[in-house]
């Protein structure tokens, strides 16, 4: 049988009609095309795709149980390694990973893993009513900070050995970033929920409401007799760039303006989170939250909604999908350009004019790319002389995140790197025994994968730490 | 849930409410606040702890009711549970070695500054409270501020309680007759507490204010109650309110941004009561 040269495209939404709903955009696969696109699986000896996942999915075998249309056979090999398949098979950038690493991809397009990983866990979540045998109690006690992907790993895999595990979170919801961050439309809330409440029939206790570092420290969770402690804070403050008029009314932390949007529910009629709609939209940055808030300031009404981002197109970090989406619905990508001041409205006899303060408009420089960084990224430079305005109503900035300090300022001994980032070993302990961490709070913003992987190294490490103070 | 266990009219727009909460009755300290959520469709609103039992398990909040969600709290009866409450969020009122304070509150403001004077007066400190407020029938927790004050300075615009004037009238005198504070703690109002700043400076007298921004999370991840000061360098630098503050050295606050920033959905808020308002009238009318 000839190799079929490109992945199956994606069932999506039309870009006209979605631009103007919160529904989800790509659709999924249907059982032919994931049969169909799996048969594309070389089931090469080398196996390269596994050693490009964060959590090592035996990636071959669950292609092969959908070639043989077992998909319960798929489904319990991707759960062997991890606990949100249906998250990452949505939101993982596979084409930096497991598709980057693919045989099939050297001559053709690589396999689409990430969409067979989606196809498989909805099909499972969609038939198979869980009845969760909870494992045998084993008289040890774990807490988890934050119930993020990090935070719900770390979680499962635990209580699957039997551990009694509480998930403290500090929102009304659980979930972390995964529900005040990502989008409706990329991932569903109703995923995230799912997957919260497979733990919790797993026997994980989710406290929300509690802020560690503040309701509790973690030092009084040991007091409580919780034996280990797995921190995943996640991503904490807002970086802003230090320009004149990050203050005015309309200039939003992408944080902010997606907390308000997707935890808040702020785009829906009855919710009494107020959200800037419509108007003009500049939103600074080019990393996956960037996209998120484009593509939401559009479906919240914008009429124009601009990407400012200071490298060119091969640098941007975000998601090749999201990219791609982002343009089919018509965000306008402003490259090599960087922001130099937000401009607002002052009307000097009028100091009452509700409409003082609010942005106008964002001056930004043209840039071009000079020699590269230290990360081997090319470094951009202003072009003298190249000031524009683009006329706007809202500002987003996406530039990033710092550590949250609430942690590391109440847990004596936590050391900490210059970037307020929570120092760990290989196996995810930090400075103090007994303490474990993963995820943003330990790298800064990274991906959802990339914490997953951080919880599971941590959960094995707790486990093996636990039982051999047992021995 | 969070039972409401308590709930009384201060003054016509201003109510108390305490809350059962042990875990944040257990940490809470003045100068702190909380983070609360009516229902499930209900926005996220930050108010200061006024009060709190610790073997109660309970936290006294006290709100005017100026929007929809703060009408909507106001609709809850005793007995009933609001959706969320979180806390204590933000770092408490530093009263470590002070002796002498003056207290400065501005209408509701009174409400957070009572606790942080009742603190300083179990300490031991000598307390000197300015209160303001428009009128007489605005006036909270009188018998309180008397009972945790050395010296009581009631001061109202039109004069029908206490003194006629604002609450830099009294501090002006002190100051001026050569009087010294280890700290003014002023809150309320923004443009109440840059007033005093303003007069304070002149002498060169150590003041802290509380702010109160616009916030959602409370616990530094949303960046919305952000503010510039002037760091000792003299750059401006970014401060996030929940996590730095929420007070502040008033020296170093630009109190004309944060006055702008907290007007940001002032059209939002108005549309938002008129209709959560009307809501109200029809249930009434209902329930009639």
């Amino acid at each position: 049988m000839p190799i079929v040269p490109k992945k199956h495209p994606m069932p999506s939404q039309d870009p006209k009609v979605r631009a103007h709903n919160f529904d989800e955009v790509a659709t999924g696969y249907t059982e032919e095309i994931a049969v169909a696109e799996a048969q594309r699986c070389l089931n090469c000896k080398n196996r390269p795709c596994v050693s490009g996942c964060p959590v090592g999915i035996d990636i071959p075998a669950f292609i092969t149980k959908i070639k043989e249309r077992d998909y319960e056979g798929a489904y319990d090999v991707i759960s062997g390694f991890s606990s949100l398949p249906a998250v990452c098979g949505r939101v993982c950038p596979q084409e930096t990973q497991c598709e980057a690493k693919c045989t099939l991809g050297i001559k053709f397009e690589p396999v689409g893993i990430g969409r067979l990983e989606r196809y498989v866990a909805d099909r499972h979540n969609d038939n198979v009513c869980d009845s969760a045998v909870r494992p045998a109690p084993n008289g040890h006690k774990v807490a988890v900070v934050g119930s993020g992907p990090s935070g719900l790993t770390c979680a499962g895999d635990l209580a699957k050995k039997g551990y009694k595990v509480t998930v403290y979170e500090a929102l009304h919801t659980a979930g972390g970033v995964l529900v005040y961050g990502i989008p409706e439309f990329r991932l569903p809330k109703a995923i995230v929920a799912r997957e919260v409440d497979g733990l919790k029939r797993l026997g994980v206790d989710v406290e929300t409401n509690v802020v560690i570092g503040k309701t509790l420290t973690v030092d009084e969770l040991f007091d409580a007799g919780y034996e280990a402690v797995f921190i995943g804070s996640g991503a904490g403050l807002p970086n802003f760039m230090n320009i004149p008029g990050e203050s005015l009314k309309g200039v939003y932390s992408a944080n902010e303006f997606l907390t308000r949007s997707n935890l808040m529910k702020a785009y829906r009629d009855k919710s009494d989170t107020p959200i800037m709609k419509g108007g003009k939209v500049a939103v600074v940055g080019g990393g996956n939250v960037a996209m998120d808030a484009a593509r939401t300031a559009l479906r919240l009404g914008a009429e124009t909604v601009y990407i400012v981002y200071r490298r060119s197109m091969t640098e941007l970090p975000a998601r090749r999908e999201e990219v791609e989406h982002a343009e089919e619905e018509g965000i306008d990508f402003r490259l090599l350009c960087n922001p130099v001041e937000i401009l607002g409205y002052h009307n000097e006899s009028d100091k009452r004019d509700p409409k003082n303060g609010c942005v106008t408009g964002i001056k930004c420089i043209k840039m071009e790319l000079g020699e590269p960084d230290e990360r081997g990224r090319r470094r951009p430079v202003p072009v003298p002389g190249s000031e524009f305005v683009l006329d706007v109503d809202t500002v987003v900035m996406s530039i990033g995140t710092s550590p949250n300090p609430l942690i590391k300022s109440t847990v004596k001994g936590l050391e900490v790197n210059r970037h307020g980032g929570i120092v760990v070993n290989e196996d995810g302990l930090t400075s103090r025994e007994g303490i474990y961490a993963g995820g943003d709070a330990v790298t800064g913003a990274s991906t959802v994968i990339s914490a997953m992987g951080a919880g599971k190294t941590a959960a094995r490490a707790i486990d093996e730490y636990i039982r051999s103070k047992k021995d | 849930m969070y039972k409401i266990l308590e709930k009384r009219e201060l003054n016509p727009t201003v109510t108390f409410m305490s809350i059962d909460a042990p875990l944040v009755a257990r940490k809470a300290q003045p100068g702190q606040f909380v983070i609360l959520r009516v229902d499930e469709e209900g926005e996220r609103i930050p108010l200061t702890v006024a009060g709190y039992d610790r073997e109660k398990g309970s936290v006294d909040i006290i709100f005017q009711i100026v929007g929809a969600t703060t009408m909507k709290l106001n609709s809850k009866k005793q007995g009933e549970s609001i959706a969320d409450f979180v806390g204590p969020l933000g770092n408490p009122t530093e009263t470590e070695g002070v002796k002498r304070a003056c207290i400065v509150g501005g209408g509701v403001g009174c409400a957070i500054a009572y606790p942080v004077a009742k603190e300083l007066h179990d300490l031991g400190c000598e307390v000197t409270t300015i209160a303001g407020f428009r009128n007489k029938d605005l006036v909270i927790l009188e018998d309180e501020f008397a009972a945790a004050s050395d010296r009581f300075y009631r001061m109202s615009d039109d004069g029908s309680w206490g003194e006629k004037g604002v609450v830099t009238a009294p501090l002006h005198e002190m100051l001026e007759s050569g009087e010294r504070f280890d700290v003014v703690i002023a809150i309320g109002p923004v443009i109440m507490m840059k007033f005093v700043t303003l007069e304070t400076k002149k002498y060169d007298q150590k003041t802290i204010i509380s702010m109160n921004p616009i916030m959602i999370d409370g616990t530094g991840m949303c960046g919305c109650c952000r503010l510039t000061v002037t760091d000792a360098e003299g750059n401006r630098v970014t401060k996030f309110a929940c996590v730095d503050g929420p007070d502040f050295d008033a020296f170093t606050v630009d109190f004309d941004e944060a006055m702008m920033r907290a007007s940001q959905y002032a059209e939002f808020e108005r549309k938002a009561r008129d209709e959560e308002c009307n809501l109200l009238k029809k249930a009434a009318e209902v329930n009639a």
